[in-house]
């Protein structure tokens, strides 16, 4: 049987393409209807029903959304909501989906969600780059504020909500959650050390919670089906449905939603129709640029967060899949990604600010005809300076995950590619001592 | 220049929906490079003034973010994503042809940007922030010449929606 998507947070947007971020549409099709429902639920109730149902933030992490709200301390106010639409992760596309064209369902869950946490003021910081999504948000809170589902008293419940919409300006590590308040609070977006974590100590050093779109997105979802229903959905640990984007040499790039559990042959072979132009895939990233590669024999695992970090020690991560051909170097695709990440360093850490540019330039001449034989074994010594082990879960000298994430593609090609690039670069000259492995 | 009466009021407005105004500095980094196509200086020391920050700090934000532009950049700022995706799909050939074809056109730059999130229309280009893609070099250039004709009407350099026939 062929692989189908479950559209749940994108069935909206898939149903009435040509009109879903209107309310009138939204409405249409049941927006706010979960809002309702939950209005008539005790708080605390709300945060029960979301623990049931298993639902992991979708922003990378992976961690328990119920359970982060439930860290809050009781009885301190203000509290804070901050919506992270921050979506920088290499070939991650979906929550620039969600918000352009289902604004009303992430709206619907920041409102819940605000409820059930007691904030009276949430956030959506949103990628400054993402200028259409800013327009059709406004727009949509505007509208919502106009029908009530927003602001004072919102339907009648007694419960004030402001959401402020504020548009980032460029920058990679303001999606980090600790970035993210930094930003908001007008300074660079370097991240903070934790402890005290965002749930005692955020914004404004009030307690905060932090939650990406899509994860937000599929919270009122939560309170429709219920979160028992919901929990039916997915495998293990990895309850529900995801948002796959799939990309680089595939047939049909785009993004899938499906039942976590899905085999990755079924995603990027059944859904987005394999590697196009008949070629044979010479790996994949399985979870954005921070995740470690995977090749071909990986193809039946399931999409499920546990086992792809657990067997594959990579990680399911934003859900970005990218998928490179027989024809692809592998080492220029490491060099662009170790680019990517010494630009977005933010430089508040040594080891990742000096790291990143390091390995970008062993990179760079290893892809460009330049390598020498012990290059490899460089990176990994580099490497050890910011992941020490190089292994996952990750052990790290930096304050966020950015810096171990640099690691990836370097730990990516010594896996899979490490003869291929010593027969290239030549297999003679002087040894590194390395006092590390990879797993 | 300093904010217009009109934009010094949003920017008060915008200021009173914080908790605290120091939160204001990304948004009114915006709303002057809207105003006047980059950030000068004039525009940081009123921002302090505004927030009751030093020009510093002020300058110390802003020149943390890849949108805001410290010097004159033109008319139209043409991002060009090469990152994995776009790299696969031809996204470093269209920035170098872009980059040649405007080399010496004041009104337009062209840049290197990182991943844009619009990697199902690789190789994807912005025009003020507007989304483009798949593009190569001749359709590309063919978009921001309707841009310059104002066939199309570009946001600003900040990215904030014009109302057509009112671009300066």
């Amino acid at each position: 049987m062929a692989p189908v998507e479950t559209r749940i947070v994108t069935k909206r947007l898939r149903e009435v393409p040509e009109s879903s971020w209107t309310i009138d549409a939204a409405v249409q099709s049941g927006a706010y209807e979960s809002l309702r429902k939950a209005l008539a639920m005790e708080p605390d109730a709300i945060i029960e029903e979301v623990k049931t149902s298993g639902l992991r933030g979708r922003g990378g992490a992976g961690f328990g959304a119920g359970q982060k709200w439930s860290f809050l301390p009781k009885g301190v106010f203000p509290r804070y909501l901050c919506v992270n639409g921050d979506e920088g992760e290499p070939s991650t596309f979906k929550d620039h989906m969600l918000v352009e064209r289902d604004p009303h369902q992430l709206i619907e869950g920041i409102v819940i969600t605000a409820f059930a946490i007691q904030a009276n003021i949430a956030f959506i910081y949103l990628r400054g780059e993402f200028a259409l999504g800013a327009d059709r948000l406004e727009q949509a809170l505007h509208d919502a504020s106009a029908a009530n589902y927003v602001g004072k008293n919102v339907l009648g419940s007694g419960f004030d909500l402001e959401i402020v919409l504020h548009r980032g300006a460029g920058c990679y590590i303001a999606g980090d959650e600790t970035g993210l308040m930094e930003s908001l609070e007008g300074e660079r977006a370097m991240p903070r050390i934790k402890p005290p974590f965002p749930a005692v100590q955020g914004l404004y050093a009030a307690p905060t919670i932090v939650n990406n779109v899509e994860t937000l997105s599929t919270v009122p979802h939560i309170i429709r089906m219920g979160g028992e229903e919901y929990a039916k959905l997915g495998v293990g640990r990895s309850t529900g449905t995801r948002i796959f984007s799939v990309s680089g040499h595939v047939e049909r790039p785009g993004n899938y939603e499906v039942e976590l559990g899905m085999s990755f042959r079924d995603l990027i072979e059944g859904l987005a129709g394999g590697v196009r132009g008949g070629k044979e895939m010479k790996f994949f990233i399985p979870g954005g640029a921070s995740s470690p590669w995977l090749v071909a024999q990986h193809l039946d695992a399931p999409l499920d967060m546990d086992h792809v970090q657990g067997e594959l020690k990579s990680m399911l991560g934003s859900g970005a899949v990218m998928v490179f051909d027989e024809d692809t170097d592998p080492v220029q695709i490491a060099w662009r990604l170790s680019k990517f990440f010494a630009h977005e360093s933010c430089g508040k850490c040594t080891p990742c600010r000096e790291g990143s540019s390091w390995i970008e330039k062993v990179l760079y001449r290893m892809a460009n005809g330049l390598g020498r034989p012990a290059d490899l074994d460089l990176l990994l010594d580099f490497g050890n300076n910011i992941v020490p082990g190089l292994n996952a879960p990750f052990a790290q000298t930096t304050i966020c995950g950015l810096g171990p994430s640099i690691m990836s593609p370097v730990v990516g090609l010594t896996r899979w590619f490490r003869d291929e690039v010593e027969a290239r670069i030549g297999a003679t000259g002087e040894p590194v001592e390395l006092k590390v492995t990879v797993p | 220049m300093p904010y217009t009466e009109a934009n010094l009021a949003q920017a008060r407005e915008t200021i009173a929906r914080y908790p605290f105004a120091k939160s204001a500095v990304l948004p009114l980094l915006h709303l002057a490079q809207d105003q006047d196509g980059w950030v000068t200086p004039e525009a940081m020391r009123e921002i302090a003034d505004l927030l009751d920050l030093s020009p510093a700090q002020v300058l110390g934000t802003c020149s943390f973010y890849t949108m805001y532009k410290r010097a004159p950049i033109g008319k139209l700022v043409v991002s060009v994503c090469t990152n994995v995706t776009c790299l696969v799909n031809g996204g470093p050939e269209l920035l170098g042809a872009l980059r040649s074809r405007y080399a010496a056109d004041d009104d337009v730059f062209v840049e290197e940007v990182e991943c844009l999130a619009a990697c199902d229309r690789a190789p994807a280009l912005q025009v003020n922030y507007e989304f483009h893609g798949p593009l190569e070099a001749a359709s590309a250039t063919e978009l921001i010449e309707e841009y310059k004709r104002g066939d199309r009407t570009p946001r600003t350099i900040s990215g904030t929606r014009v109302a057509a026939g009112k671009a300066s």
